[in-house]
C-alpha cells in the first residue's frame, strides 16, 4: 500500500475543482452493499452491472475450461483425447460462449451498465426496468447453450454454416439457435437502452462532446448492435426453418442458397467484432489518461473514429466469404472497406500511445493492462490488414493464421481491456482496492501465456495447418504443443485474479471515494456509489481529462477565496495547496492549454 | 485532502445550491418511452430488412423466378386486404387526435375500427393461405413466402394485442388524457410500422 500513498501528493488542480465543485452531489455515504440484492430482480444499473459482469465471468471461466480441453486434444497430432464429434462441439461452444456470453454482454451489459450513468451524471438507465429484463435472458440462455452437452452439442462451428449446420445433431443445433436469438434480443433491449440513456439523461451542460470517451464508445456500440442484431437473428429465423420443417432456404439439395446464410450471418458478425472491441476502446481511453495524468490525446479524433469505425463496420462483412464464391468486384469492395477501416482504428491507437507519452505513468495493473491491450491489439490489428487482403486471405484461410489473429484481437484486445476495466473499476464497484502485488502476477502470467499459446498460430496457419479439425500433420507437433503449454499458463493466469477479487471483495483495503484522483463523473460520489448514485446533479467544473489543465480562479463558479478555509486562503506558494503534477509542471504548454473538450 | 477543506467547501457549495438541490431530488426524468419505442422500431425494422434482402438475393441468383411449376399468385384478395390496412393507419390516427381532445370515447371508436380492420386482414391472410396451391415447403419461392407473410401476420397479431390493450386500459376513469397517453401513440406507430412493412412486401412478393 505504500507504494500508493504519494497520489494523494499528485492531485492535479483539475482534480481539485471537479470534487469539490461535486462535494453536494456526492453520495452522503457509501452503498451497504448488501450481497442478497444481487440475487433478484433489481432495476439498480448498478447492482444489474454487476450481475453481468459476474454471471459472464462466471460463463468466461466455462469457457475457459473448454479452450483447455480443446487445446489438451491438440498438444499431439493423433485424436487421442476426446472423440472428433466431441473435440466439434468443444470448439462450437467455446466460441459460443466467449463470443455471446462472455465478451458482448460483459463489455456493454457489464462495465456499461455500471458506468454509463454514472458518467453522464444520471441516477440510472433511461428504462431500468427492460434493462433488468436484458439481463435476466442472459443466465437462462448460457445455461441453456451449456446444457446442449447433454443431447449432443452444437458441432459445426460458431458460424454454424448450413448445409454443415443441418447435417449434425438436430437437437444441439435448435439449442444453439435458440440461444443465440435470446442473447441478441438481449443484446438488442440493452442497446435501445444505452442509445436513449446518452442521448436523454445527460446532466445539463454535458454536451456530446463533453462526455467521456466511453460513453462514446457506448454509443457507437450500441448502434452496431441495435442495426446488426437483427439480421442474425433473421438469419436464425430461416436456419430453424431448414432445421424443422424441412424448408431449403439455405440447403442446395432443395435449391436454397447457403451463401445467403453467410451474407446474413456476417452482416452481424462482423459488427459483432466492434461491438466487443468498441467499448473496451473506450475503457482504454478512460484508463490511459487517468494513469498517465494527462489529458487525453486528441478528445475528438478518439470519439469520432468510434462512430466512423460504426459506421465502416457495417460494409466489410463479406472479406469473411472471400473464398466463398464471391464475385471479384465485390472482393474488391470488401477489401477496400476493410482495409479503411485500421484508418480510424489507427488514429485511436496513436491517440493513446500520444496520451502515454511523456505522461506519469502509474505502472499499476489497470495500465499494465491497458498498455498490453494496445501492444496485442496492435499485432491483431495489422494481422487483421492482411487478412483482408484477398490474395493473402485465400492463402490463409480457414487456418490458424486466422485463429491467431481472432484471439489477438478477441483475447489480447477485448479481454486484456476487460481485465484493465477489472482492476480501474473495481475499488468504484466494490468500495475496495484490489491486491497490487497479485494484479501483476496476473497481467505477466496472461501476457506470456497469451502470447505462447498464440503467437505460434500464425506460423502454423501460414504452413497450411487448418482449423477446426481434431488432428493435424505430425510436423506440426511441437509448435502446437509450445500452444498448449500456453494455454494452461493462460488457464493458471486467471486463478490469481479470481482469488484476487474474492479476497479484496470483503478483506481488501478500503478504497477512498477516488483512488485514481480520475475527472470523470463517476469518480465524484462514493465508492460504492449510494442507490441513486449522487445526492444532487452532479456539476461539470472541468473536462473529462483536464489533468493539470486551467487555471483555479477562473474555472470554477465556487468562491475558493473563503477565508475560513486554511487551503484555499493559503498562497499559491503554500504547502497546504496540492504541488502540481511533475509531468504536467515539465511541460508547461499542456497546463495552460485550453481544455480540447470544455 | 484534509477534513477542513471538504468541510468549507460544503458550506459554500450548500449556500449556492440548496434550492437546485431541493428541486433534483423531487424531479423524475422526462418520458422517454415513445423514444425507446421508435429505437426498437429500428431493430424491428433490420430484422425485416434483413429477410427482404435475402429474399431479393433468392430471386436474383435463380434463373427462374418463381421457379418453374409456381401457381400464380391471384391478386385480388391481396389487393383488397393491402387497402384494409393502409387505410387502417389513416383510421388510428384519427384516435390519437380524439386523445389529444380529452376524447375518450373517440379514442375507444377508432381504436375498435382499427383492432377490427386488423383482423379483417389477418382473417383474408388466413383465407388466402388455405387456398394457395403451394405449401411452406413446395419450393423456395412458397417458402419465403409464407416465412414473410406470416412473419408479418404475428407483427399484426401483436399490434392487435397492443390495441385490446389500449382499450382494456381506457376503461380505467383517466387512464389516457390529452397530457398523458404513452399507450397510444406506442400502438399508433408500431401500427404505422407494420403498415410499411406489408407495403413493401406486397410490392415485393405480389407485384415484383
Amino acid at each position: 500500500m505504500n507504494d500508493r500513498e504519494p497520489l494523494t501528493f499528485l492531485m492535479t488542480q483539475a482534480a481539485e475543482y471537479q470534487e469539490q465543485a461535486n462535494l453536494v452531489a456526492r453520495g452522503s455515504e457509501p452503498d451497504k452493499n448488501d450481497w442478497r440484492k444481487y440475487f433478484g430482480f433489481s432495476t439498480d444499473h448498478k447492482v444489474i452491472g454487476i450481475q453481468y459482469l459476474v454471471t459472464t465471468f462466471i460463463f468466461y471461466l466455462m469457457g475457459g475450461v473448454l479452450a483447455t480441453l480443446v487445446r489438451t486434444e491438440l498438444a499431439t497430432p493423433a485424436s487421442d483425447f476426446v472423440s472428433r464429434e466431441v473435440y466439434n462441439s468443444l470448439f462450437t461452444v467455446h466460441a459460443t460462449v466467449m463470443i455471446f456470453l462472455w465478451i458482448v454482454p460483459a463489455g456493454t451489459g457489464g462495465f456499461g451498465n455500471y458506468l454509463i450513468p454514472l458518467m453522464i451524471g444520471a441516477r440510472d438507465m433511461a428504462f431500468p426496468r427492460l434493462n433488468a429484463i436484458a439481463f435476466w435472458i442472459i443466465p437462462p440462455a448460457g445455461i441453456l447453450l451449456m446444457s446442449s452437452f447433454f443431447v449432443g452439442a452444437p458441432g459445426s462451428g460458431w458460424t454454424s454454416y448450413p448445409p454443415l449446420s443441418l447435417m449434425n445433431g438436430k437437437a444441439g443445433e435448435l439449442i444453439w439457435i435458440l440461444s443465440v436469438l435470446l442473447l441478441g434480443t438481449s443484446s438488442i433491449l440493452a442497446a435501445v437502452n444505452f442509445i436513449v440513456t446518452i442521448f436523454k439523461m445527460r446532466i445539463p451542460g454535458m454536451g456530446l462532446n463533453q462526455m467521456p470517451l466511453f460513453c462514446w464508445a457506448m454509443l457507437a456500440t450500441s448502434f452496431l448492435a441495435l442495426v446488426a442484431t437483427p439480421v442474425l437473428a433473421g438469419a436464425m429465423i430461416l436456419l430453424s426453418f431448414d432445421l424443422i420443417v424441412g424448408t431449403n432456404f439455405f440447403n442446395p439439395t432443395g435449391g436454397g442458397d447457403p451463401i445467403v446464410y453467410q451474407h446474413m450471418f456476417w452482416f452481424y458478425s462482423h459488427p459483432a467484432v466492434y461491438i466487443m472491441i468498441l467499448p473496451v476502446f473506450g475503457m482504454i481511453s478512460e484508463i490511459v489518461s487517468v494513469h498517465s495524468r494527462k489529458p487525453i490525446f486528441g478528445y475528438k479524433a478518439i470519439a469520432y473514429s468510434s462512430v466512423a469505425i460504426c459506421g465502416l463496420g457495417l460494409i466489410v462483412w463479406a472479406h469473411h466469404m472471400f473464398t466463398s464464391g464471391t464475385p471479384p468486384w465485390l472482393r474488391m469492395f470488401f477489401m477496400i472497406t476493410s482495409m479503411i477501416i485500421a484508418v480510424p482504428t489507427g488514429i485511436k491507437v496513436f491517440s493513446w500511445l500520444a496520451t502515454i507519452w511523456g505522461g506519469k505513468l502509474r505502472l499499476e495493473s489497470p495500465l499494465l493492462f491497458a498498455m498490453g491491450f494496445i501492444s496485442l491489439f496492435v499485432i491483431g490489428g495489422i494481422s487483421g490488414v492482411m487478412v483482408a487482403s484477398v490474395p493473402w486471405d485465400i492463402h490463409v484461410h480457414d487456418t490458424y493464421f486466422i485463429v491467431a489473429h481472432l484471439h489477438y484481437v478477441l483475447f489480447g484486445g477485448s479481454v486484456f481491456g476487460l481485465y484493465a476495466a477489472f482492476y480501474h473499476w473495481f475499488p468504484k464497484m466494490t468500495g475496495r482496492m484490489l491486491n497490487e502485488t497479485w494484479g501483476k502476477i496476473h497481467f505477466a502470467l496472461s501476457y506470456v501465456g497469451f502470447n505462447l499459446a498464440f503467437m505460434p498460430m500464425h506460423k502454423l496457419g501460414i504452413e497450411g495447418m487448418n482449423r477446426r479439425i481434431a488432428e493435424y500433420d505430425p510436423k506440426f507437433a511441437a509448435l502446437n504443443l509450445l500452444c498448449t503449454i500456453g494455454a494452461y499458463l493462460l488457464a493458471v493466469s486467471t486463478l490469481p485474479f479470481l482469488v484476487n477479487v474474492c479476497w479484496s471483495w470483503v478483506y481488501g483495503e478500503k478504497a477512498s471515494d477516488n483512488p485514481w484522483r480520475g475527472l470523470t463523473l463517476e469518480w465524484m460520489t462514493t465508492s460504492p456509489p449510494p442507490v441513486e448514485n449522487f445526492d444532487a446533479d452532479p456539476v461539470l467544473a472541468t473536462g473529462p481529462y483536464d489533468y493539470g489543465m486551467g487555471s483555479r480562479a477562473t474555472e470554477v463558479n465556487v468562491a475558493f477565496s473563503d477565508a475560513s478555509d486554511p487551503v484555499l486562503s493559503a498562497g499559491p506558494s503554500s504547502t497546504l495547496r496540492a504541488k502540481p503534477d511533475p509531468a504536467v509542471a515539465a511541460s508547461p504548454s499542456d497546463r495552460v492549454g485550453e481544455s480540447h473538450n470544455r | 485532502m484534509t477534513g477542513s477543506t471538504l468541510d468549507s467547501a460544503k458550506t459554500v457549495l450548500n449556500h449556492h445550491h440548496d434550492a437546485e438541490v431541493v428541486a433534483a431530488h423531487g424531479a423524475e426524468h422526462q418520458d422517454f418511452r415513445l423514444l425507446g419505442i421508435i429505437v426498437f422500431l429500428v431493430a424491428e425494422g433490420m430484422i425485416f430488412l434483413g429477410l427482404f434482402m435475402a429474399y431479393l438475393t433468392f430471386r436474383s441468383v435463380a434463373t427462374e423466378w418463381p421457379p418453374a411449376g409456381t401457381p400464380r399468385l391471384e391478386l385480388l384478395l391481396p389487393g383488397i386486404n393491402t387497402a384494409i390496412l393502409v387505410s387502417s393507419s389513416f383510421v388510428i390516427h384519427k384516435a390519437d387526435t380524439a386523445i389529444k381532445k380529452n376524447d375518450v370515447k373517440g379514442l375507444r371508436l377508432w381504436f375498435g375500427i382499427t383492432a377490427a380492420m386488423g383482423a379483417v386482414f389477418l382473417a383474408g391472410q388466413l383465407y388466402e393461405y388455405f387456398h394457395l396451391e403451394f405449401g411452406l415447403t413446395t419450393n423456395l419461392f412458397a417458402s419465403t413466402f409464407y416465412v414473410l407473410t406470416g412473419f408479418h401476420g404475428l407483427h399484426v397479431l401483436f399490434g392487435l394485442v397492443l390495441m385490446l390493450g389500449v382499450l382494456w386500459r381506457s376503461l380505467k376513469p383517466d387512464h389516457y388524457n390529452s397530457k398523458s397517453h404513452f399507450g397510444v401513440e406506442a400502438a399508433e406507430i408500431y401500427w404505422h410500422f407494420v403498415d410499411i412493412v406489408w407495403v413493401i412486401l406486397f410490392l415485393m412478393l405480389y407485384i415484383l
